[in-house]
């Protein structure tokens, strides 16, 4: 990978430009922000990567039923962008909602309970695997129409600009909601309106069998065309966790200094199916296969313990912890209580 | 009390709002430096500035979305569509956002938003921009659908709509914009969800909410002539719906007729009508009659128009018919 950000500015100043170049990699240096905790980002990468893995064992066992997404492969993508945000801005995401909503701090029980459909759920058991929010955390959903959640992104951004506040509204989706109409609504209205809005696409290649050349005319790319909106764009690797973090930061710090709307596109990969349904027919595992080369689960803990940052024994320590917090969360959720059939009718209105 | 137009009770109620809570604003298309389709917001683009009317590109999902949005930050938005026709390409967030969130998100989302759109036929404006989809939102659970059919209703019922925490659909039909009515200087609200009982009578009840009540009142205006007792009811709220008002005027009256203005199929009147079939039968002295616009397309041409659109005559056929009155 010769670069792991593109721009779509025909011109772009060196202040704007991210630092990383090649396969070094500048941002372990001292220049780093001293918030950057590498730890936390692995920590919390193996978190999502573990829980997903639980998941799709209680969904073997008829535990966790529906429809379940898995985060698996683009650890690197959500961690990154997630810790560029601060406490008071907000995050939307779509179905495969597991990640973010973990790197946004939800609690790990809850989640699990409301994968479980139990009445600890961070919905009460109401919302399922798709439907996962926490208002106080900021995280508003957990959307599953599939581009759904772009206009709802740019109310909440609409009411921060309102509000006069310096917040921003990160908002997720994947490469198959550029497909919907109301996706290029809101990109324009974002624009016309200069919302504080960091519009996230998660690009892994596929929506469930849809290759992007089969469903998209004008190729893999989608952040060059975002300057017909007037959106400033970013391409990052999405399999390297610093380059999003970095990607973030800059688009983040744009949003803030009052220029509007941001894109950045990571390029990233499932390792998994669509869903627990999918039999993966439409894509041969050699793909699967390179791409899991990349498994950023794997190469950042190596990386750091190649550059000295960690030590094996750390990251040995790290992983111990977050299986324990991954197997409580399952025994947490598995001796929850059912919701009361009264919740039925709970909630439906204020 | 002083006279005023429907359309003027409604800039009144939006109007107070826009005064009286910073948190209220408007979007729609066209609402601001045009005033508004049919000139409900005219001025408040030079009174209440940009950032609080907001004109819109024609993307109704995506401010419809924004409008959810910043309700659920914390905001109460009061959005506009030109007609409930165009409420379609929105109806994914109206249903699967503004419904359901929070139902899904356990409570922990509200949405307390407004959205005002012209609703129904009889202004010769075709197949597209005449229909009356108040009746599917109807059926929705999480959102509250209200339809005035005067102007002392419309002031009412708009102010108790910006009020409600949930989202609300306020219909407005589009042939009462021009309605003169009386409305009161001292304020009042109208509790949604709550029937209105518009004329007492003992001998018949007729049953309709909306631009309806325009052939509900000229019917029982006849009826009465022809010295029958007649009750009027007007339903104000689609959802939720006061069967209860209107099972006690049958134990009164024993006969009743339901009067849709949107077509007769899987009109609200259809859903009244099962209900009272499984709970006022004892009370009837005959069937239940309901009567609705026809079920086609809404043709452009005045008299097909408004052979179609349900009017007196069809209102007073179903009561000789039913009932011999
Ligand atoms: C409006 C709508 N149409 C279809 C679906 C079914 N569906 C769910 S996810 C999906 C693929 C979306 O792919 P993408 O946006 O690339 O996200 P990814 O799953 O790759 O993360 C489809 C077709 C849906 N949920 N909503
Ligand atoms: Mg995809």
């Amino acid at each position: 990978m010769a670069s792991s950000t593109k721009s779509n500015a025909k011109s772009r100043s060196q202040s704007s430009k991210p630092s990383r170049n090649g396969d070094s990699a500048p941002l372990l240096n001292k220049d780093l922000p001293s918030t950057v905790d590498h730890l936390d980002l692995f920590k919390m990468m193996y978190l999502i990567r573990q829980f997903e893995i639980a998941c799709g064992e209680n969904y073997s066992k008829g535990l966790i039923r529906g429809f379940l997404h898995l985060y698996i492969g683009q650890e690197a993508t959500g961690v990154g962008a997630v810790s560029g945000l601060r406490e008071d801005d907000y995050i939307v995401s779509h179905y495969r909602d597991h990640g973010h909503a973990l790197a946004r701090g939800m609690d790990v029980n809850r989640v699990m309970a409301e994968l479980f459909g139990r009445a600890t759920g961070t919905s009460k058991g109401k919302g399922g695997s798709m439907h996962l929010f926490d208002v106080a955390k900021r995280f508003m959903g957990g959307h599953a129409i599939v581009a759904g959640q772009l206009p709802l992104a740019a109310g909440l951004a609409l009411a921060q600009q309102y509000q006069k506040t310096d917040a921003l509204t990160m908002c997720f989706f994947g490469d198959g909601s550029t497909n919907q109409g109301v996706y290029h609504e809101t990109l324009n209205l974002a624009a016309i309106w200069k919302l504080p809005l960091l519009f996230f696409l998660e690009n892994n290649m596929y929506g469930m069998g849809s290759s992007i050349e089969r469903v998209r005319a004008g190729g893999i790319d989608f952040y060059p065309g975002i300057a017909t909106y007037g959106i400033p764009a970013l391409e990052v690797d999405g399999m390297d966790v610093l380059a999003v973090k970095e990607a973030t930061d800059v688009a983040v710090g744009k949003i803030r200094n009052g220029e509007g709307p941001q894109f950045i596109e990571a390029k990233t990969f499932r390792f998994v199916g669509h869903s627990l349904a999918d039999g993966q027919k439409y894509r041969g595992q050699e793909e699967v296969k390179e791409w899991e080369g990349r498994d950023p689960v794997l190469t950042f803990p190596a990386k750091l313990i190649e550059m000295g940052v960690v030590t094996d024994k750390e990251i040995a320590r790290i992983k111990t912890e977050v299986d324990e917090t991954v197997a409580k969360s399952v025994d947490f959720a598995e001796q929850s209580p059912e919701p009361d059939l009264s919740q039925i009718y709970n909630d439906v209105m204020v | 009390m002083p006279e005023i137009l429907f359309r003027e009770a409604l800039k009144r109620g939006l109007q107070e709002a826009l005064e009286n809570d910073p948190r209220v604003f408007m979007m729609g298309e066209d609402i601001g430096e045009y005033g508004g389709a049919y000139a409900v917001t005219d001025g408040f683009l030079e009174k209440f500035g940009p950032e609080r009317i907001k004109d819109t590109p024609i993307s109704e999902q995506a401010f419809v979305g924004a409008g959810i949005g910043a309700a659920a930050a914390g905001l109460r938005p009061i959005v506009e569509f030109m007609s409930i026709s165009f409420s379609l390409v929105a109806f994914d967030q109206i249903v699967n956002m503004a419904a359901n969130l929070r139902y899904m998100s356990g409570g922990q989302i509200n949405v307390p938003m407004v959205i005002r759109a012209p609703t129904g036929a009889g202004v010769q404006l075709g197949a597209t921009h005449s229909q009356s989809f108040e009746t599917w939102l109807a059926e929705v659970p999480g959102i509250k659908v209200v339809c005035p059919s005067n102007p002392y209703d419309a002031l009412g019922l708009i102010r108790s709509a910006i009020k409600d925490d949930n989202p609300v659909i306020v219909a407005e039909p589009a042939l009462l914009y021009g309605d003169k009515g009386n409305v009161p200087d001292e304020y009042y609200e109208i509790e949604l969800g709550k029937a209105d009982v518009s004329r007492s009578g003992t001998d018949i009840t007729l049953v309709s909410y909306g631009y309806g009540m325009r052939p509900v009142n000229s019917a029982a205006d006849s009826l009465e002539e022809r010295g029958h007792s007649v009750e009027t009811i007007d339903l104000r709220s689609l959802n939720p719906l006061d069967i209860e008002t209107v099972l006690t005027s049958i134990q009164k009256t024993n006969r009743v007729v339901l009067v849709d203005s949107a077509r007769r199929t899987g009109g609200v009147m259809a859903e009244v009508a099962a209900e009272l079939q499984q709970r006022a039968s004892e009370w009837l002295d005959g069937p239940i009659m309901r009567v609705g616009s026809i079920d086609v397309p809404w043709p452009y041409n005045r008299g097909l128009e408004r052979e179609v659109l349900t009017d007196a005559g069809d209102v007073l056929a179903a009561a000789a018919e039913g009932y011999g009155m």
